[in-house]
């Protein structure tokens, strides 16, 4: 069954980005604009002695945390990230200063000639030496009676998982550009989230909130990458503009993008299970330690939503969680498309087969067992309000992928695996109430065209194209009768982050109800109306306790991944990929394929090749020749289905999707790759160089 | 730039001849940006890994940032700017469309390019023909599968154009 909405139309920006005359930022003109390059750390940590700095050519200036007017720090969550490094610095990488002016092999001279005198430290650089010392971050919550001396008789089965760092890698760096015309300053740039951006030059500069001004222009590529970290390209070629009175660019090259920008954080969870004496899974326990880099960014983020995942699909009750984040001197880890799911869902179905694997039983049958169903309570007590069609999920994927004679019947070196998973709808906790605020507005204009204003932006999923079909379609006019261009802070209300799936079941469900106005008022003609978010009433949330619903609603997932083995390369190549998604109404047919696609493909780079290491705090893998990403030539083609379960409390029964699509594949790839090879698989990624490590150890 | 250091390269852009006088080892790809305004030719790696600066010469797909003038001394180069106008990009930007390939569009004109540089080698490639000829060509949105389908949708709606 399927919605009207859901059939596909042409993306608004499709013509000019085939035909390649969309401008990005490094596209754009900028007469008498200047470049700025950003001189960095050598040093993991150390307090900087002294600046030496070379006499400078006109029209080429040095921007220093001197030429701050205001707070040194580029605010997220806490204000502990430096728009500068001032006295010390905490990674490799790290912003000292930069050197603005027109020719870009001037500054790169004059960056050589520039010394730096630092006094090194002891730097930490593994979480393991981190550990030597206090979290920075810690939560802990218990669902149901946790008694730990009623567990301890029990039988228990404990294992833990590892996964490393994932590089976004959009395929446009990041790039900012801004330009100072006293007294406003004006960004524009590759961004996620303009508002953010806003309120880190608000908080640099102190200027009043009506002389900042931030446009996103074209941006290839987000993935999360582009959420938290613009706002330190943002500061710094507004500082550089407003100091040189010129435009200024800051196009990062790749080395530097993928050397210095915020990544997945890495992460080690230990999980215990309790049985009882009829081997029923009877109690749960997590222990999840994140490495946040240098500074805080959006950690405690994305350890709350690591933490709350971490139950799964399965109602296993007690369940105890305690999770801490660690601060290492390697670049602060930020925002990447899963927000913790990933490492989550890695770590709980992976678990689920192993325990399988112990008992003799079905992986599949395991887990049916345990299905979450609607009215259950969630991780932090709250409650799955609505429809939960897990059993039909994982039916469709059965008949869909033949699973179970997949798994029984698997050849040698061939491997065939499982994951259920799900994904939290918009912001973590109360953030959709209390913090966010989202504010959209719809203008009518005279000629009967309806132009949606909201901060939320287009970095390729096809937001301008999916809000402006929920519009259309809600006010029933031809979608061409709607207006959507890129957002900027001078025009748009902010309507909250272009982040954690909320764009469309958020966003979009603010711009439906707002139709209602507008059809109201149609005859009027000309008008502009404006709407806030409506929190679901029936939700709670105890920030403190961490207890009741941690989202306002959730998204589900199942994969199936078929594999063979080459016992002598240790190479795994991928033959069948299956997905089954439960995300409500899809809005429009080809986007969804767009996000499931992408995300699978992305997801299955973390889980086999994307690997990245620091080696004495420098990023060993800093181009895309040594970062492999996976290209053409190396999954086969996806298949898919959603189910029809349209969400009340969605625009037009859409639930979040963006984010799901990466969650659970590398648990599913995993498995597979342990049927193929008879080894236990507990970390990520599953490079070839790893499994046969792991066949060499575990066939002593 | 003193005049040693300086060549005199004739090539075809896009159709027209063009007298380039200049450093004859700068990187094509800021030559063909930074000179000649052709920004639909994109910087993804700058080490030849990821295709959106790809460019036709001679018919042939090449990386841009790979190259310097002298090696298009004489021959015709073509980047998407040039390629926009004929019948063949017609056919493969209602491809693209039809198969939903495109996303955030970085690497779309290298996808382009790649596809008719494909085309022309091979009018009605297979699957997999497809998916190793555009491995050159990086793209983290869209998983592939739908610019492969472009592809061969592309091939058959073009059948007898290349």
């Amino acid at each position: 069954m399927t919605s009207e909405i859901s059939n596909p139309v042409k993306r608004l920006d499709f013509d000019e980005k085939i035909n390649g005359s969309i401008r990005y930022t490094a596209d754009m003109e900028h007469p008498n604009g200047l470049f700025a390059k950003t001189l960095r750390s050598e040093h993991a940590y150390a307090q900087i002695i002294n600046i030496t700095t070379p006499s400078l050519p006109d029209g080429y200036f040095i921007i220093t945390s001197k030429d701050i007017p205001h707070n040194n720090t580029i605010p997220v969550v806490e204000n502990d990230w430096p728009i500068f490094a001032e006295d010390e610095v905490h990674y490799i990488g790290e912003p000292i200063l930069l050197i603005v002016g027109p020719d870009i092999q001037m500054i790169e001279k004059l960056m050589d000639q520039t010394i730096i005198e630092y006094a090194p430290f002891k730097p930490t650089l593994t979480l393991k030496e981190a550990m030597q010392n206090p979290p920075h971050l810690e939560l802990s919550y218990t669902k149901g009676d946790f008694d730990h001396t009623t567990l301890k008789v029990l039988d228990k089965f404990e294992e833990t998982f590892e996964t490393g760092l994932q590089e976004q890698a959009y395929l446009e760096t990041q790039s900012m550009m801004a330009i100072y015309e006293a007294p406003v300053i004006k960004v524009y740039g590759s961004m996620q989230c303009p508002y953010y951006i806003k309120d880190a030059l608000q908080n640099a500069l102190a200027f009043s909130p009506e002389n900042i001004e931030v446009y996103q222009n074209p941006t290839g590529g987000g993935f999360g990458g582009k959420e938290d970290f613009p706002s330190v390209l943002g500061v710094h070629t507004a500082l550089a503009a407003i100091k040189s009175g010129h435009p200024v660019k800051m196009i990062y090259d790749r080395s530097e993008d993928l050397s210095y920008t915020t990544k997945r954080h890495p992460c080690k969870i230990k999980l215990t299970t309790y049985f009882d004496e009829n081997h029923h899974l009877v109690a749960r326990e997590a222990d999840i330690i994140l490495d946040s880099g240098a500074y805080t960014g959006l950690t405690n983020v994305v350890l709350q939503r690591l933490s709350f995942s971490i139950m799964g699909v399965y109602n296993i009750t007690p369940l105890h969680v305690s999770a801490r984040a660690y601060k290492t001197h390697t670049p602060p880890n930020g925002a990447f498309r899963g927000f913790g799911g990933p490492q989550a869902f890695f770590a709980i179905e992976s678990h689920m087969n192993h325990i399988a694997s112990r008992l003799g039983v079905n992986p599949l049958d395991l887990r049916n067992a345990y299905l979450v169903k609607q009215g259950d309570m969630t991780s932090t007590e709250g409650k799955f309000r609505h429809p939960v069609k897990l059993s039909e999920l994982v039916w469709r994927m059965e008949t869909m992928s033949d699973y179970r004679n997949h798994f029984a019947e698997s050849e040698e070196y061939a491997g065939v695996g499982i994951s259920l998973f799900l994904h939290g709808c918009g912001f973590t906790g109360s953030g959709e109430k209390e913090l966010l605020k989202s504010k959209v507005s719809l203008a009518k204009f005279e000629d009967g065209t309806v132009e949606i204003k909201a901060s939320s932006t287009e970095i390729g999923q096809g937001s301008l194209t999916t809000l402006s079909k929920i519009v259309a379609q809600a006010l029933e006019i031809p979608i061409d009768k709607v207006i959507h261009k890129l957002p900027s802070t001078a025009n748009c209300p902010d309507s909250g982050p272009t982040v954690a799936s909320r764009t469309t079941m958020i966003v979009g469900k603010i711009l439906y109800e707002l139709c209602g106005e507008v059809k109201r008022r149609w005859n009027e003609p000309r008008f502009e109306v404006s709407a806030m978010y409506k929190y679901p009433s029936d939700l709670f949330w105890n920030n403190t306790e961490l207890k009741g619903d941690a989202y306002p609603e959730y998204a589900w997932g199942a994969n199936v991944v078929r594999v063979t083995f080459n016992p002598v390369t240790y190479e795994v190549d991928v033959k069948d990929i299956w997905a089954v998604y439960d995300i409500g109404t899809p809005i429009d047919s080809k986007m969804v394929k767009g996000q499931i696609d992408g995300g699978i493909v992305q997801g299955l780079g973390y889980a086999s090749m994307e690997e990245m290491n620091h080696i004495a705090g420098k990023v060993l893998q800093n181009r895309l020749s040594t970062y492999i990403i996976p290209c053409s030539a190396d999954f086969p083609e996806i298949k898919s289905a959603t189910l029809f379960n349209p969400f009340e409390e969605g625009p037009f029964g859409a639930r979040g999707l963006g984010e799901l699509t990466l969650v659970g594949i590398a648990p599913a790839y995993a498995a597979a790759v342990e049927q193929a090879t008879g080894v236990k698989v507990n970390a990520l990624p599953i490079t070839p160089e790893r499994l046969r490590r792991l066949i060499h150890e575990q066939r002593k | 730039m003193n005049s040693e250091n300086e060549f005199s390269i004739v090539f075809s852009l896009n159709g027209d001849e063009i007298h380039y006088l200049g450093d004859p080892t700068r990187r094509l790809l800021n030559v063909l940006r930074e000179d000649y305004h052709l920004t639909g030719v994109k910087e993804g790696c700058g080490e030849g890994e990821c295709g959106a600066c790809a460019i036709l010469v001679d018919g042939h797909l090449y990386n841009s940032c790979l190259m310097m003038p002298y090696q298009i001394n004489h021959k015709s180069v073509l980047t998407i700017e040039g390629f926009r106008e004929s019948k063949r990009f017609e056919i493969i930007s209602r491809a693209f469309e039809a198969a939903g390939a495109v996303q955030c569009g970085f690497c779309t004109p290298g996808m382009v390019m790649a596809t008719e540089a494909l085309l022309r080698k091979n009018p009605h490639p297979l699957r997999d023909e497809i998916a190793r000829f555009m491995s050159g060509n990086l793209c983290r949105c869209t998983g592939y599968d739908m610019i492969i389908k472009a592809v061969m949708i592309a091939s058959e709606a073009g059948d007898g154009l290349w």
